[in-house]
């Protein structure tokens, strides 16, 4: 079998990358971000790319650092409210903005990555989220009519793979990165810790090595806490 | 007096029953967690996709993987599941929650809400809001009862973008809670703040009710 396991996120990008690409991300929040292979693509100095990611890092932090550097022409997202520089970007007109409802990015990733080209949900009936899509009614409710997606390129982050590319994630980390580990054309995992083929319960594989092409150990695991909050405080 | 905070989150936990799966919303709806009628248990879900949500955590429990929607740190309980982001709105949009609890900018009297964006103003994006409101059984929506400049936020028509369409159930502000049997029935008055009058409300309300 063909070695999945690289030994940095530059080596396991390197012939992938090109200007105008599509790369989905798993993460929610900063939560389960694929920070090492963020910093990665920033490095690379890759441009006009289209991020499918349910939000947009922090200025200084995760899918933030393309923004800042430049490289992103689109974002597919649900909610960007955290970013400063992407809201200067958004407002003067230099990046672009399609928003989806959280459930249906997530649905239109898992279609994308399972083959099925639509689906229709009631999600955003009667709403601009459903401007230009075909309505249609099943059994006398309005439903609209949504699209899978698809990327060259899937960055997730995972807490344990084996070398086959199986992946267990961990807790609300796990949020998007199943959906992204299926629609890309290529995927690339960063784990926290490689385990030997075998190690992982084949009854608690979270993603099956199917979907994963590459990996790598993560070098990156600052796992930055956006709002911390503590009991007393609360 | 018009209700505070607490007051009205805890009026929206007195709607919660025994069994229910629960959705807060972010805001004023995340303080019905701390009002929960004794003997009633419920479940709390998180659509980052986390069901069973404990406290927030003491600083030694503190867990960057563990966050709710409102990317905070929390907790999980004995017997809280994780789920993708897939299967946690397949539970929200598939009708599995019983009860969403959320904060509006405005709801009209077919039961529309704008909780979402205000044109010219930076829209940061709806995250789950559409599809809560879209899917989950019950929606309770907190709100005040009129907006900062004044002007009614419970209308005969929303005038901001809408989140969705003919979904809320029951209406809980600082000075009424309006309620109604289904979506094809119109709102009636069923509580009154103290000291807020009948005609008060009238003139702070631009929707119609039954009273």
């Amino acid at each position: 079998m063909a070695r999945k396991l690289y030994d940095s996120a530059g080596a396991a990008l390197a012939d992938l990358l090109f200007d105008g690409m599509t790369i989905a991300a798993g993460g929610f929040g900063l939560c389960g971000i694929p920070e090492t292979l963020i910093d990665a693509i920033h490095d690379s100095g890759v441009r006009d790319l289209t991020i499918i990611s349910n939000n947009a890092g922090v200025d200084d932090y995760g899918l933030g650092l393309l923004l800042r550097n430049r490289q992103v022409r689109k974002m597919i997202s649900s909610y960007v409210g955290e970013n400063k520089e992407f809201e200067r970007q958004y407002l003067a007109g230099e990046i672009e903005l399609e928003f989806n409802p959280q459930g249906t990015l997530a649905e239109r990733m898992r279609a994308g990555g399972a083959g099925i080209a639509g689906f229709y949900t009631r999600t955003g009936v009667g709403t601009v989220v459903a401007d230009g899509k075909e309505e249609k009614l099943f059994k006398d409710e309005r439903y609209i009519l949504e699209t899978g997606l698809t990327a060259d390129l899937a960055i997730v982050k995972a807490w344990h793979g084996d070398v086959l590319g199986n992946l267990v994630y961990r807790k609300t980390a796990r949020n998007f990165n199943p959906m992204a580990a299926t629609c890309g054309a290529t995927t690339i995992a960063e784990v926290e810790e490689i385990v030997p083929s075998g190690a992982i319960d084949p009854d608690h594989v979270h993603t099956a090595g199917i979907f994963v092409q590459r990996m790598i150990l993560a070098g990156r695991n600052e796992k930055r806490i956006e709002k911390r909050i503590l009991r007393q405080e609360a | 007096m018009p209700w505070t905070r607490n007051d009205m989150a805890a009026r929206a936990a007195r709607e919660l029953q025994d069994g229910f799966y629960v959705n807060l919303g972010i805001g004023i709806p995340t303080l019905v967690a701390d009002n929960i009628p004794p003997g009633i248990d419920v479940t709390l879900q998180s659509e980052n996709g986390m069901l069973g949500l404990g406290p927030y955590p003491d600083a030694d429990e503190v867990d960057p993987d563990v966050i709710n929607a409102g990317k905070e740190t929390i907790t999980e309980l004995a017997g809280t599941s994780y789920v993708s982001s897939a299967d946690s709105f397949g539970m929200i949009r598939g009708g599995h929650i019983n009860l969403s609890v959320l904060g509006a900018m405005e709801v009209a009297e077919n039961g529309d809400i704008a909780n979402w964006m205000i044109p010219g103003k930076m829209v940061k994006g709806m995250g789950g809001a559409m599809d809560l409101v879209a899917g989950v059984r019950r929606i309770i929506v907190l709100m005040d009862h009129v907006s900062r400049d004044g002007s009614p936020k419970f209308r005969k028509t929303c005038t901001l973008p809408l989140t969705g369409s003919n979904v809320v159930d029951m209406i809980i502000t600082d000075l009424a809670v309006f309620a109604r049997a289904d979506r094809h029935s119109p709102f009636r008055l069923i509580e009154i703040a103290p000291g807020a009058s009948v005609s008060q409300l009238r003139a702070a309300t631009e929707a119609h009710y039954e009273e």
